[in-house]
């Protein structure tokens, strides 16, 4: 970022809105919003309880299930549906639909079927996930670049070759974005789905401050599950930077 | 003419899902140890013709026969050098060239300083950790060359392989290529759209008449490809093919 020609760094950015911040609160105009100092003090009392590890830990476990489960269903099914003609027409409607669907307005009814509970959660994060990575696993493995898999073929390369050789190198710029908005996604995922819940993990924490009108540790979480769901998208963009070289040779 | 040679077609013909006939009846003999041109207009099915040899597409009628057995798909015996390069953009010029090996399971010792040997006989000595898009497009067609001559087939297919790169590099990529293939038992087939190119390369001239593409005429030029390149060049039976190749190619071309 520049400024007046001069390099700011972005941090800068952070320091004047919440300054801004600061000011709005002391000023008193709303209850809603109080000071970020005190904020971040609220924040540093509620990391160190236990009630916020243990919400974490099972807000994370949802996140990290659910994850886990949409990546090794959703690439193999984008796989299929990029290379498997038949697949790809039956299941392609319902994945367009469901990645534009707003997943969320499903959660009741899961919560009807499978029960108030982490199942739910786990559910939840997958189908927000799912989908947008199976998608862009089919495109990135439907534009791998033909030539190179007639050049494998030519080479006397069986299926399992061309598989692990070529498609799987050739795709993996669009996997790992896939990978990054599901991620993403599932955060989401788990939050709206606890809230809904209103149970378990963040989500009751959520719902315990906001009734207590514990504004401080309100947004004190809000920050907390942001700063996560930054850090995971930025993991995974770290990632797709180390292959970026060879998509942009494509 | 027929004991001798490595790679016969009979009777090919293919037309493709939308209703195009590429080709029809394509029956040739390319004699072993030589240089055969595919030459014609595009549309001539010339490429078709090639991939249905290097079995990457099967025809509809007709077989292609190598060294006297039906061929039903890709073959150690057949390599091939493609008019894109088709290089893998994630791996260096050295992996890129061995991979043939690779996919044959040879060990990494022994493909790496295979590559390593083949990489300095096309001139791409020092570019071994580079990678394709470091590479002009010249450069890249070597390397696919030398990944064809690595796996060591004894029939090289080259689709249209210096289409892709400049005129003043095209020269001198030929010129290299004669050498290369000089003191090897390369059977060599060549697709491309330049009569210049096939007069020049060429032991034999087939040319292929367009839609559906068909045998038009064989022609064995008879240069000698042992003389100086510059030589060919001025030599008059290199003139005399150019001109009689136009003579026909000059009907199809509207």
């Amino acid at each position: 970022m520049t400024l007046f020609g001069r390099k700011i760094p972005v941090v800068f950015s952070l320091a004047i809105w919440f300054f801004a911040w600061e000011l709005i609160g002391r000023a008193g105009w709303s209850t809603i919003v109080p000071p970020v100092s005190s904020v971040l003090e609220a924040g540093i009392t509620v990391l160190g309880t236990d009630k916020f590890s243990a919400a974490a830990l099972i807000s994370l476990r949802s996140f990290a299930i659910g994850m886990a489960l949409a990546l090794v269903t959703g690439i193999p099914l984008g796989f299929a549906m990029a290379r498997l003609p038949g697949v790809g027409r039956l299941l392609g409607m319902w994945v367009n639909i469901f990645v534009s669907a707003p997943i969320s307005a499903l959660v009741p009814i899961l919560m009807a079927v499978i029960g108030i509970g982490e199942t739910t959660v786990v559910v939840t994060v997958y189908l927000f996930a799912v989908f947008v990575i199976v998608l862009d696993t089919q495109v990135g493995v439907k534009h791998a670049d033909r030539s190179l898999v007639e050049m494998a073929r030519s080479f006397g390369a069986r299926r399992r070759q061309i598989y692990v050789h070529v498609l799987i190198l050739s795709a993996l710029p669009e996997i790992l974005a896939g990978v990054r908005l599901g991620a993403i996604r599932g955060v989401k995922g788990v939050v709206i789905g606890q809230l809904l819940v209103a149970i378990i993990g963040v989500g009751e924490l959520f719902e315990l401050y906001s009734q207590h009108f514990l504004m401080e540790e309100f947004w004190a979480l809000v920050i907390v599950v942001f700063l996560f769901a930054f850090a995971v998208s930025e993991a995974i963009a770290a990632l797709e930077r180390r292959v970026e070289y060879y998509a942009s040779a494509r | 003419m027929a004991g001798d040679a490595i790679v016969e077609t009979r009777g090919v013909g293919k037309t493709y899902d939308g209703g195009v006939e590429a080709l029809r009846d394509v029956s040739i003999d390319f004699p072993r140890g030589q240089l055969s041109t595919l030459l014609g207009p595009s549309g001539c099915g010339k490429t078709t013709l090639l991939k249905i040899i290097a079995g990457l597409i099967p025809p509809n009628a007709g077989e292609v026969r190598v060294k006297g057995r039906k061929i039903d798909g890709p073959g150690p015996e057949r390599a091939f050098v493609f008019q894109d390069f088709a290089l893998l953009p994630w791996a260096t010029v050295l992996r890129n060239v061995a991979f043939g090996l690779e996919l044959r399971g040879v060990p990494r010792e022994v493909r790496d300083e295979t590559a390593r040997r083949r990489l300095a006989e096309v001139g791409l000595s020092g570019f071994e950790s580079s990678y394709p898009n470091q590479l002009s497009g010249g450069m890249k067609q070597r390397v696919g060359l030398a990944r064809a001559l690595a796996v060591d087939a004894d029939i090289i297919l080259m689709d249209e392989p210096f289409s892709s790169v400049d005129e003043q590099t095209r020269r001198k990529f030929q010129e290299d290529l004669l050498v290369l293939l000089r003191h090897r038992q390369k059977t060599v087939i060549f697709v491309t759209h330049s009569i210049e190119e096939a007069a020049y390369l060429s032991d034999r001239i087939v040319l292929l008449s367009p839609r559906p593409g068909t045998v038009s005429r064989v022609l064995t030029p008879d240069i000698g490809h042992d003389k100086d390149p510059d030589e060919i060049r001025r030599d008059r039976r290199y003139l005399d093919a150019v001109d009689e190749i136009w003579q026909i190619l000059k009907q199809y071309v509207t």
